[in-house]
């Protein structure tokens, strides 16, 4: 494994897009060559290196790279958009867009990202140390594909919409959630450790939410049919199990309607 | 402008019967003329096919359900726009590209002219505003009539001088090409939920029946002598064996004769005649009716139709045919808009994918390409994908190249997840019938002018018309084995002149040339009645006063007005 250190020294203007720190971007490119990689602010052209320096070498194949981005990209979006394989790290925080459309590798901020984490992200690893925006693992405006596959672990909070048009993979939010979990979902499965204020699984067609803490306002379509013991995430639980979204359409398998599941932890 | 020389390309040309002969071809500010002088700029088209700008029959490009499409369609743009590019505006989307984008491609395919095959009466000041803001290519549209109350109240009662004064008192005040018929009677219908899948199912509430909406259009358009015949998406769109719907209405202009001073000597144009060719009951027994269709279509001259071929993509399907729209919405669960449109029309848009995995779609990409693959007379054929119903404009020079290379056909057969289903319910696979580039000519160039009434413009290489020339990097004396060089050289044009301008080099823009706004002036007897009624029904029904109603000047600043005067 090789790895390429950036490290920010100039905070941009405008807050600047770039969808070329990957590993699949920097595989086989010497420093030299990445800072010249373009980025964008605004509507303007710039390179990489204009606020990053780099060093360290990358890996022949993507897959034998990483990234270290030793610094904070409060104001960097669109790290890993896209990634396969090999991973990055970074010492900070992260805009909006970390990891958007993810195909694999690792990708680890050890700050707060904002909004947008994971967005239809295809499969690979998000884990984010502090807290996340809203739309962590959410379908691109308009569009009705969200996350396919993957895992998404926020070690903090998260704001709302997580999940939305989610049709597979994972995301587990450690501690609370505003609204909107899993809107429209047709799959996949989201865990939140903490609370959660309510409109949680509106819409939903398939797939699965649990939630440790409290749902502070049920939504009417979502009806209670028995108590089940589940492993989840690590924990083992006696949760409340309701389907819904009953206003929702369903699919039919061997005759029977598949609703969504929501699991939220009985209280002793 | 000035004088440019095209030199030594293989021309072809059909309005005169050219086929690949080596010529020059000379214009003269925005004509092409005889011969130019020695000091014209010189274009080497040496081993390049030259052919005229190409004619759109139908396309939804500009108004307010290709807006509605692009509004709720955001995801249409992620990763499907160009970068910004220096001296040219942003493109943006791929099924519903932006005013801009639309422009540029339809130019970097050598196309010269489109029609807006449908404009809401009601709205078209928004459809004239989207075509203005469209660069280079010359656009008209064609207002939609089939469901509109005033043509149906006279219709029923045979008066087609009322018709004909109310369509041209609607084709002025919308500045209008001619007229269009979508779903006759159902889309009225849908105002109650309802539909009419057959021709001879009455209208609910209105005393009529599609057959006689469609008759009575065509006597009207004929009475008026309008430059193109009318326009049709008939009566139960996209169902399992509608295509005995299909030849009932094609049967209409039977016996019917073209009256008009544009060379037009046909009456109807049945659009996207791939939805309208389906055999069997249910999805389950699916099946291609091309065969049925095309063989009457062949034998009867004075109609023409458009393919409407499925090109296998994700896209947006929009029509006035409002009961479809809901109904399509019901197959696939995605995110649907409705609107009715007062006392006119009404509209759905809904995104569709033509996914080759799936049998349908399948069946539906062959049964396009067969009909053109039957068609006898390429004059009457026209390729189009309904834009972006079956799939995006930019994917016409795919489909030419499916029906010059049975090798493409039997590749993207062979890709599919079900081939021998689709084998089964189709005859694709048995076609080696490979179309030339002169019969692609009639095709896209001069067949749509001719119906058009614009071949006096359009669609030719002859002096005095229009200077829209396309140079493409193919050597019709010896085509590429490879059908991809096809679909890429037509994809971009090596050089397209259009009004006498160089608007393309090597496939991009390098002018925003100079667009018009084609329209019809139709002069009719003063009619008092018919006023009358147009007065009432403002006052009593419409949102809007009269003089809010007809398109300003300002929206067309570039017109090209084709004068009627049917007491001339
Ligand atoms: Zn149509
Ligand atoms: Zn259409």
């Amino acid at each position: 494994m090789a790895t390429i250190t950036l490290k920010p020294f100039k905070t941009p203007e405008l807050i600047i897009e770039c969808n070329n720190i990957t590993p699949d971007a920097f595989a086989g490119k010497t420093p030299a060559e990445i800072a010249e990689l373009e980025i964008f602010e605004g509507k303007v052209r710039e390179k990489l290196g204009d606020f990053f320096s780099v060093t360290g070498s990358s890996g022949n194949t993507a897959a034998e790279t990483d990234i270290l981005i030793d610094g904070d990209c409060s104001r960097v979006k669109y790290l890993g958009s896209k990634m396969t394989v090999g991973t990055i790290t970074v010492n900070g925080n992260a805009d909006m867009y970390v990891g958007g459309w993810m195909k694999g590798g690792k990708i680890h901020v050890k700050g707060n990202v904002d909004s947008f984490c994971g967005i239809a992200m295809e499969g690979g690893e998000i884990e984010v140390d502090g807290n996340a925006g809203n739309y962590v693992g959410c379908a691109y405006r308009g569009d009705w594909r969200g996350m396919r596959g993957g895992t998404i672990h926020i070690h903090g909070s998260a704001g709302n919409d997580i999940g939305t048009f989610m049709l597979g993979g994972t995301i587990i939010i450690d501690k609370n959630a505003f609204i909107h979990v899993s809107t429209h979902a047709e799959g996949g499965t989201v865990v939140i450790k903490g609370d959660v204020e309510g409109r949680v699984g509106g819409q939903m067609v398939k797939g699965d939410i649990y939630v440790f803490g409290n749902v502070q306002y049920m939504l009417p379509g979502f009806k209670e049919i028995d108590r089940v013991q589940k492993e989840i995430a690590g924990e083992s639980a006696t949760f409340r199990h309701y389907i819904g979204d009953l206003g929702e359409r369903h699919p039919k398998s061997k005759g029977k309607e598949i609703y969504a599941n929501l699991y939220v932890k009985a209280s002793a | 402008m000035a004088e440019i020389l095209i030199k030594n390309g293989f021309v072809i040309d059909p309005s005169r019967k050219i086929n690949g002969d080596v010529m020059d071809i000379a214009i003269k500010d925005d004509k092409i003329v005889d011969k130019v002088g020695s000091g014209a700029k010189v274009i080497d088209a040496k081993g390049k096919v030259v052919m005229a700008g190409a004619v759109d029959v139908h396309a939804h490009v500009a108004g307010p359900k290709v807006n509605a499409g692009r509004l709720m369609r955001p995801e249409d743009k992620l990763f499907k726009s160009p970068d910004a590019q220096e001296h040219y505006r942003m493109e943006m989307g791929f099924s519903i590209p932006s005013t801009f984008k639309t422009g540029y491609d339809y130019a970097r395919m050598g196309y010269a002219f489109v029609m807006e095959a449908a404009m809401p009466p009601l709205h078209s000041p928004h459809v004239h505003e989207e075509i203005h803001d469209t660069p280079i290519i010359d656009e008209a549209a064609l207002p939609v009539f089939a469901n509109n109350w005033f043509v149906m109240e006279y219709l029923k009662n045979n008066e087609i001088e009322n018709a004909a004064a109310y369509v041209a008192w609607i084709i002025n005040a919308t500045k209008g090409y001619g007229i269009k018929l979508v779903n006759p009677g159902g889309t009225a219908a849908w105002a109650w939920g309802l539909n009419c899948l057959g021709i001879n199912d009455p209208v609910p509430y209105y005393d009529i029946t599609p057959a006689e909406i469609i008759t009575g259009l065509i006597k009207t358009n004929e009475y008026l002598g309008l430059p193109h015949s009318v326009h049709i998406h008939q009566n139960s769109l996209g169902d399992p064996g509608n295509y005995t719907v299909t030849l009932d209405s094609l049967k209409l202009a039977e016996g019917v004769k073209a009256k008009n001073k544009f060379g037009r000597d046909t009456v109807m144009h049945s659009t996207h005649i791939q939805f309208h060719s389906y055999g069997g009951d249910s999805w389950a027994n699916f099946e291609s009716k091309a065969k049925e269709v095309m063989d009457y279509v062949n034998s009867q001259k004075n109609i023409t139709v458009d393919l409407g071929c499925v090109t296998l993509d994700e896209t947006t399907t929009m029509t006035a045919d409002g009961p479809f729209e809901h109904h399509l919405n019901n197959l696939n669960h995605l995110k649907w808009a409705n609107v009715d449109v007062e006392l006119e029309t009404a509209a759905g848009v809904v995104p569709y994918v033509y996914d080759k995995n799936i049998k349908v779609c399948g069946i539906q990409w062959a049964i396009g390409l067969e009909l053109g693959l039957y068609a006898k007379d390429p004059m009457r054929t026209f390729i189009t994908t309904d834009h972006p119903n079956a799939g995006p404009f930019i994917r016409y020079p795919r489909i030419i190249k499916w029906l010059m290379s049975q090798k493409a056909r039997e590749a993207t057969l062979a890709s599919f997840k079900y081939t021998d289903k689709v084998i089964d319910a189709t005859n694709i696979h048995g076609i080696d019938r490979e179309l030339t580039l002169y019969e692609v000519a009639q095709m896209t160039r001069n067949g749509p002018a001719k119906s058009l009434g614009l071949s006096h413009m359009y669609g030719g290489l002859g002096a005095g018309l229009d200077a829209n020339v396309g140079v493409f990097n193919l050597d019709p004396k010896n085509m590429p084995s490879d059908p991809e060089m096809i679909e890429k050289a037509l994809l971009r044009a090596a050089w397209f002149i259009k009004s006498g301008q160089i608007v393309v080099k090597d496939g991009e823009i390098t002018n925003h040339g100079n667009k018009r706004t084609v329209w019809v002036n139709a002069k009719v007897k003063e009619n008092p009645q018919v006023m009358r009624d147009i007065n009432e029904k403002f006052l009593k029904n419409y949102t809007v006063a009269i003089g809010n109603y007809p398109v300003w000047d300002s929206l067309a600043p570039n017109p090209l007005v084709i004068d009627i005067d049917v007491e001339a």
